[in-house]
């Protein structure tokens, strides 16, 4: 090996230490914090130094975190479920029939997904108080479909489009009817798309704040972005950051750990919805 | 050889049911995006508040610009067009995006072409830059708050031990940092995405292409410019596209890690504080509307322009 091949070699691997410690640290530091209470709190550790559950014991007893997560997973669960199943008929229609208007009916789809929220926010905020749905759960399912329907429809949509004709050929000659076609043919081939698309939804929903804000106005009814954005002290001052972090790191590690497991699939689902332009 | 029903053709019977299958997913769109989208135009064009949605009344382009002469003869502009804090807005809205995206974007092909070489961890590389993409906006917003604290922030003490500065820095309540603290919680949270889509596009390159350039002795440099560059164009475009207008309606980040500061505040920021919090409805309405528009533009704009097929038709 030459000194330039050895160079280049370490330079390339320096590189790689930097991408993946500037990627780790600040949940790394996030997760250091959170064990540390008191004093310690406000002493620059770069190594964990104590382990006292005091913060999780904080955040998990009282009684509105818990409240907020159990909201979060209702509302993220029922606005995927109800995406998915508008999705999987629709994106049949836009992957495997031709008719007249079809691209544009996509690049309308694709524009609600990208349109700014806030411009939706004072209809919806009238509609919300219209229906009563006000500080309900509610509120947010319905708001939450005007990102996760196009979004899954799209997915959904460049999916089917790369699935071979003949097998649907075959059912057409059996004098199959589309929604045969679509319960018995495509829905077994689909699973792996469904549970990504799911998956990336179901983020999406957890993640929301714009909305969760605006249509929540007590404690018991918010969402884990909102109770931890809006989680203060008993003054203006005194922010609980130990707390904080703990809360961060709850709702954070069952994400990380589904994203790591569905690693190669959600990159897929990402790329499809991104550049299969 | 079909079950053909009322005579009609398969094509036909085909494309009556892709009818009603969408017609579930245009009535739910309708519901929630189209109508509420026409509602907060109709109320921008009203006076109406918060505290009382039903008793505006329509007062045509006011929020907007009005133009008042008073009895002495002078000229009274009024409305969002010649509001400064709205203007601070935009100009705060489109510094974010464009300098964020930037950012993104060259670090973005930096890790996309870290990953797209052979080595060894590069799996273990790969989940690591999709740690930050997990996470929930608010949590990175909190996690970088408290490291970006003013006295107990690891950020100002690595900084002080490097020697980079000589004092503690308040990175989220000083106007003149806020803007940075904003950027750098941002490009941490979103290069991953940016240089997953780049990925993407480099994996389609062929090989061979690097293999034949590598035989000929030319530079790798020159390489990434003269091919890899034009042939990933068409992926970078689509990507640049769905992160500008991300940023251009950017309100999670900014409103929890630079509360009230006028140094970030953005158009969303700013639309929704006089929506709910000042009880400016209409007016916010109006802003809203604003933002719309300009993303609208600029959309239509970068289509046109680019030529960018987005909906993948063109490649059937």
């Amino acid at each position: 090996m030459t000194a330039q091949k050895l160079f280049s070699n370490i330079a390339f691997y320096a590189l790689v230490v930097v991408i993946v410690v500037f990627s780790v640290f600040p949940f790394y530091y996030a997760i250091v914090t959170s064990f540390a209470t008191g004093t310690d709190l406000f002493r620059i550790n770069y190594w964990p130094k104590s382990f006292d559950w005091g913060n999780y014991e904080s955040v998990l007893g009282g009684r509105n975190f818990v409240r907020s997560i159990w909201n979060s997973v209702f509302i993220a669960t029922t606005t995927v479920v109800f995406a998915l199943f508008l999705a999987v008929t629709a994106s049949y229609a836009l992957a495997r029939v031709r008719f007249r208007g079809r691209g544009l009916l996509l690049m309308m789809i694709l524009a609600v997904s990208m349109f700014p929220q806030i411009a939706v926010l004072a209809g919806l905020f009238e509609l919300v108080r219209f229906l009563g749905i006000f500080n309900t759960p509610y509120a947010m399912i319905m708001s939450y479909v005007i990102f996760t329907l196009p979004f899954t429809v799209w997915v959904l949509t460049t999916f089917m489009r790369d699935l071979p004709v003949e097998i649907e050929e075959a059912a057409i000659v059996d004098g199959a009817t589309p929604w045969i076609i679509i319960t018995k043919v495509f829905l077994p081939l689909l699973w792996p798309a469904l549970v990504t698309t799911g998956l990336l939804a179901f983020i999406g929903a957890w993640n929301e704040f714009l909305f969760a804000l605006t249509f929540t106005s007590s404690e018991t009814t918010r969402t884990v972005p909102v109770a931890i954005g809006l989680l203060s002290g008993a003054s203006q001052q005194e922010i609980p950051w130990g707390p904080i972090m703990a809360a961060s790191v709850i709702v954070t590690v069952p994400l990380i750990i589904l994203v790591l497991i569905f690693q190669r699939k959600i990159v897929a689902g990402l790329t499809a919805g991104g550049v299969k332009g | 050889m079909t079950t053909n029903s009322g005579g009609l053709s398969l094509a036909q019977q085909r494309q009556r049911a892709a009818f009603w299958f969408l017609a579930p997913m245009l009535a739910a769109l309708f519901f929630v995006a189209a109508w509420p989208l026409l509602r907060t135009i109709y109320f921008s064009l009203t006076d109406t508040l918060l505290s009382d949605l039903y008793g505006g009344e329509f007062i045509g382009f006011d929020n907007y610009l009005s133009l008042r002469v008073l009895e002495s003869g002078r000229w009274i502009w009024r409305g969002t067009l010649v509001d400064p804090a709205w203007w601070n807005a935009v100009w705060n809205t489109v510094r974010f995006a464009f300098v964020s995206v930037l950012f993104e974007t060259i670090l973005g092909l930096i890790v996309a072409l870290v990953l797209n070489a052979e080595f060894k961890g590069r799996g273990f590389v790969r989940a690591a830059i999709l740690i930050p993409w997990a996470i929930p906006t608010i949590v990175s917003a909190k996690m970088w708050a408290w490291m970006l604290n003013d006295q107990f922030g690891i950020i100002n003490d690595i900084l002080l031990n490097l020697g980079l500065i000589d004092q503690k820095i308040a990175w989220t309540a000083s106007v003149d940092t806020a803007m940075y603290a904003v950027l750098m919680v941002d490009i941490w949270k979103t290069t991953p995405f940016m240089a997953l889509l780049i990925l993407a596009g480099l994996q389609m390159v062929p090989r061979d292409i690097y293999e034949a350039a590598k035989l000929d002795g030319v530079n790798p440099v020159k390489v990434f410019f003269k091919i890899t560059l034009p042939l990933i164009r068409p992926a970078l475009a689509v990507a640049i596209i769905f992160r500008m207008l991300d940023a251009l309606r950017i309100f999670d980040l900014v409103y929890v890690l630079t509360p009230n500061s006028a140094a970030t505040k953005t158009m969303s920021v700013i639309s929704r504080e006089n929506m709910i919090d000042f009880d400016k409805f209409a007016y916010g309405a109006a802003q809203s509307t604003l933002l719309f528009a300009i993303i609208a533009v600029f959309v239509s704009l970068y289509i046109w322009l680019g030529k960018v097929d987005l909906s993948g038709e063109g490649q059937k």
